[in-house]
């Protein structure tokens, strides 16, 4: 067993244990700790296959950030979970029946899987740029020429459910004080200062 | 290639992390002491003169003082979390310096995509500081960890955008070729410092939030949140805490001279500067760069938060994403483009 075959068993091994241990575990921030075991472990199994620009976005995008602002949700829950446990057996029957169904029509989709006549030829001769021109001028090259379109219109959408987002919860509300900083700095003596001569004995 | 060959390579690899590691250990020591010396003197105070000559050997003290004395784990805390976030702090930290090139050639792990690995794995910090925050069932530290999630998400942003001038630049997301990228017949001119000044400083001041350095040190503001996430821990926990964050801030100094100073190439492209080794500069700019950041604790109040988050989203973010379109822009119509 060659040493990058070790290292795909442990990967995969800690990879499918890390996921049952995401449902299984009785707190939620157990969940997402594990969750994110999960996500390393695959970013090590995009590095065994030779796509490490793909396993550092990983990193970066899903354990970096989004599983951040999970951990930052789940932890100010307050949810009582032995309640929410306890029409477990309830529903057992329904979860067990949607998971047959899904179960089943995996197997449909994965048995009937056919390979175009073309697919063959194409990817024996696709390649051969990988080894000198390495991976992120490769997606590079394939993301901002054949795809450009695609790339912007995902990015719009994302842009789009962005602002969606800030606008569905900003509000201002009139009496909180805010800090103005360009007033602040805008700011002279002559709009901050007002001299006034006070008489004795009459007051302003 | 036989399992003999494959042995030797990872013994070799092996002593060449652990040669780094205590250097970069025995460094640090000599840095948390500078720190306190800086800060001492900008103070007009002595700071730690007692063990050893001018207190040379405090670090040394104080790392005995920490491992000898006996860990406290609070009751109601969440024990196996309590104990892996202080280790998850050090080790995410200790990771990062596999690609940092400290002389040509003095690399462990010469990763095309060294950048990004050091990005990810500085972006992971931040669990260390939220395990230990969460675990410890315990309000302050709770507090600190919520707010040290969203500083270092907010500041991660800017860096990004800082890291993708650099590398538009110097067209590799190599950390060896972005220094060599940097090489010129004008010494310290030919470095990224000079044009792109405004993200240079952009990098320095996200980088000291990043790293929970004053002014933005609100993690563990001890006027607000006692001593924020590691309210609860000491002795050996304690310990990997602060060095885990002295690690990291090495590791954003190194990052600042790989991407702005030119590494380990000598300012004056010229003998005798020339013969100087490469490790002596690159050691030099580490210094440097943490003596501003050393200056930086010891002269500027502290941030509220409000204005970090404001400094963070509203000033940087847009500064940094302009500067990606002009740079870009530059690059492409002065065909001083990288190929």
């Amino acid at each position: 067993m060659s040493v990058a075959a070790a290292f795909f068993y442990l990967f995969a091994f800690v990879l499918v244990a890390s996921a049952f241990m995401v449902i299984s575990s009785r707190n939620p921030v157990q969940s997402v700790l594990f969750l994110i075991l999960a996500f390393v472990n695959a970013a090590g199994l995009f590095i065994l296959i030779g796509a490490e620009f793909l396993a550092l976005i990983l990193v970066v995008v899903y354990v970096g950030a989004v599983a951040v602002l999970f951990l930052f949700v789940v932890m100010m829950l307050d949810v009582d979970f032995v309640e929410l446990r306890q029409g477990f057996l309830q529903y057992l029957p329904v979860g067990v029946v949607v998971g047959l169904v899904f179960l089943a029509e995996l197997v449909l989709v994965v048995g009937a899987w056919a390979t175009g006549p073309g697919v063959a030829s194409a990817v024996k001769s696709a390649p051969p740029s990988v080894g000198d021109v390495g991976n992120v001028q490769a997606i590079g090259h394939v993301l901002y020429t054949d795809y450009i379109y695609f790339f912007q219109a995902a990015g719009f959408v994302l842009l789009v459910a962005m602002i969606g987002a800030i606008v569905l919860t900003l509000r201002h509300k009139a009496n909180v004080k805010r800090q103005d900083i360009s007033a602040q700095v805008a700011r002279t003596a002559k709009t901050a200062m007002d001299v006034v001569k006070v008489r004795p004995g009459q007051g302003l | 290639m036989n399992w003999q060959d494959t042995l030797i390579q990872v013994l070799i690899i092996l002593g060449q992390s652990l040669a780094l590691l205590v250097a970069l250990l025995i460094f640090i020591a000599f840095i948390l002491l500078a720190d306190r010396k800086i800060w001492a003197a900008v103070q007009l105070r002595r700071g730690p003169n007692v063990v050893g000559p001018f207190g040379l050997l405090q670090s040394f003290a104080d790392l005995l003082k920490f491992v000898l004395k006996e860990p406290t784990i609070p009751a109601g805390s969440n024990k196996a979390i309590f104990l892996l976030a202080p280790l998850v702090t050090c080790v995410l930290a200790l990771a990062a310096w596999a690609v940092v090139p400290i002389a040509d050639g003095w690399v462990i792990a010469d990763l095309n995509v060294g950048v990004l690995y050091i990005f990810a794995i500085s972006s992971l910090g931040v669990y260390g500081i939220i395990m230990g925050g969460w675990a410890s069932n315990s309000k302050y530290p709770f507090l600190a960890s919520l707010r040290s999630a969203a500083q270092m998400v907010s500041y991660e942003v800017s860096i990004g955008f800082v890291i993708i001038t650099v590398l538009m630049c110097a067209g590799s997301l190599n950390l060896t070729a972005i220094v060599e990228a940097q090489n010129g017949r004008f010494g310290f001119l030919n470095w990224y410092f000079l044009p792109l000044l405004p993200m240079f400083v952009i990098f320095f001041v996200s980088a000291l939030a990043e790293t929970n350095r004053p002014p933005f040190d609100l993690v563990e503001a001890e006027s607000e949140l006692v001593a924020g996430f590691m309210t609860e821990y000491g002795s050996t926990p304690y310990l990997l805490f602060m060095l885990g964050e002295y690690v990291a801030i090495m590791t954003m100094c190194a990052m600042a001279t790989i991407l702005f100073l030119g590494g380990w190439l000598s300012p004056l492209p010229f003998p005798p500067f020339t013969w100087v080794p490469g490790l002596v500069w690159f050691v030099i700019k580490l210094c440097f760069m943490f003596f501003l950041f050393a200056m930086a604790k010891a002269m500027v109040p502290r941030y509220r938060y409000d204005q970090l988050m404001r400094l963070g989203w509203k000033v940087f973010l847009p500064i940094s994403l302009i500067a990606v379109v002009v740079v870009a822009s530059v690059l492409h119509f002065t065909g001083m483009a990288p190929r």
